[in-house]
């Protein structure tokens, strides 16, 4: 029995080492997704999994406050030290696939600066939109005049998809999410 | 009993026995209670169709039977939260307790809009369906009517401890059912209501939590069993599942 145990538990070990491990039932990435970034290229939503994501959803054509989301992000970014901040990605969903384009976004991240690797601008098919900001808890609503009506909110995913923390706190610095970061990145 | 197992073994074999019934509706320009721009613009609604009755729970047994990762034991927490279908006896039987033409309910956003899209659906939007629960057996739009309101305020009034009814309430005019006095319904859009904790503070504490025109402010103040429609569904999560929240489908001609 012992030596039933021992070859089982090993082998469970070795189950973990050369298998993927199954994603957690609350990972964001059970859900089935494709999306496409700034410079064009499609890809799973859940081969985002493996590093620590800052997430947030956004359109382009947005003047009001939105602006002030990806300030956020930065400010966020930039107050997890070297060199946990390298192990951060930042991604950005837009709510407007249909003006979003893979040039609107690549354009839009050449001007705000936001650079490759770690930042991703992204698009997602129109129908897939709304379940994406369901998964990540948003809210929005497109107006007659094309604008949308949106939450504006931060969010934290470990390694593997689970959401760990979340701000609405936009132009200017959350400490306590900032606090989560570092401590999702292993920084403190 | 052994052969009463046999015999119901047999009809689930048999398939779902009857299609599930959509209603046509027009469509048209449509004063809601959410004004489309936050102010005071209607809706417009596209001609569409709406399932006649709400989803049971032997059809949403057929479903999970058939896409057994939506079954309560198998369906990701992300997807559905602790008490999704947990009134059922068993991850795929009712029990005594649970009668198969009662409306499911403790389902979903998620569950519910992949069972609509089992059957080449989707959920409908939330003016599609306030403006189908508009109508009753003989006006498209009975809103204006106090008595109306009042037998539909009526349902909110009911103890939640007392066991559902089953589906079959009587047709409105375009012989859809149970729109009203049932249940509260899933629509596609509950994210999109935007509806803020006090929406008579348009410009306080909301301004923020909305990127864009803020808040929603909720229009005729009559009307509440509908606003209170709304209020409910903006204060879900996708995964949340409600004792007493179901669902129906919709089609796109």
């Amino acid at each position: 029995m012992k030596r039933l145990m021992i070859g089982m538990f090993f082998l469970l070990l070795v189950g973990q080492l050369f298998a993927a491990a199954p994603l957690p039932g609350d990972s964001v990435y059970q859900f089935d997704a494709k999306l496409t970034d700034q410079s064009g290229q499609t890809w799973p939503w859940s081969s985002r999994q493996g590093r620590v994501q800052l997430v947030t959803m956004f359109y382009t054509s947005c003047t009001m406050v939105c602006p002030m989301i990806v300030d956020t992000m930065k400010l966020t970014e930039k107050a997890v030290d070297e060199p946990a901040r390298d192990h951060l990605d930042l991604l950005m969903v837009s709510f407007d696939p249909e003006r979003d384009t893979v040039a609107a976004l690549h354009d839009y991240a050449a001007k705000r600066k936001l650079t490759s690797p770690h930042w991703t601008l992204a698009r997602t098919e129109p129908a897939e939109v709304r379940q994406l900001a369901a998964l990540l808890g948003l809210q929005y609503r497109e107006l007659p005049n094309g604008d949308f009506n949106h939450s504006s909110e931060l969010i934290l995913l470990d390694a593997e998809g689970r959401i760990l923390a979340r701000t609405n706190i936009i132009g200017r610095i959350d400490p306590a999410f900032v606090e989560e970061v570092r401590k999702a990145l292993g920084a403190s | 009993m052994g052969k009463l197992s046999i015999l119901l073994f047999g009809m689930l074999l048999a398939g779902p026995a009857v299609a599930a019934n959509y209603a046509p509706l027009p469509g048209g320009t449509f004063k809601s209670v959410l004004p489309a721009d936050g102010k005071a613009a209607p809706a417009e609604i596209a001609a569409f169709q709406m399932r006649t009755e709400l989803v049971t729970n032997a059809e949403f047994l057929a479903f999970v039977n058939a896409h057994p990762q939506w079954r309560r034991d198998q369906v990701p927490a992300i997807f559905a939260d602790r008490r999704y279908l947990s009134h059922w006896a068993g991850p795929a039987t009712l029990g005594e307790d649970v009668l198969p033409d009662q409306p499911v309910t403790r389902v979903s956003w998620f569950a519910a809009q992949a069972f609509c899209e089992s059957e080449q659906a989707r959920l409908p939007t939330w003016y599609e369906w306030e403006y189908a629960a508009a109508a009753d057996s003989q006006r498209t739009d009975a809103r204006g009517d106090p008595q109306w309101r009042e037998s539909v305020l009526a349902w909110y009034g009911r103890p939640a401890n007392t066991p559902l009814p089953t589906v079959g309430g009587a047709p409105d005019v375009y012989g859809v059912r149970d729109l009203n006095g049932l249940v509260w319904e899933w629509v596609s859009d509950f994210n999109a209501l935007l509806v803020g904790a006090d929406s008579r503070d348009q410009d306080g504490a909301d301004k923020m939590k909305f990127c864009g025109a803020g808040a929603l402010s909720m229009q005729q103040k009559e009307n509440y069993a509908t606003l209170m429609r709304v209020a409910m569904l903006s204060s879900l999560k996708a995964s949340d599942t409600v004792t007493t929240m179901g669902f129906r489908c919709a089609r796109s001609p």
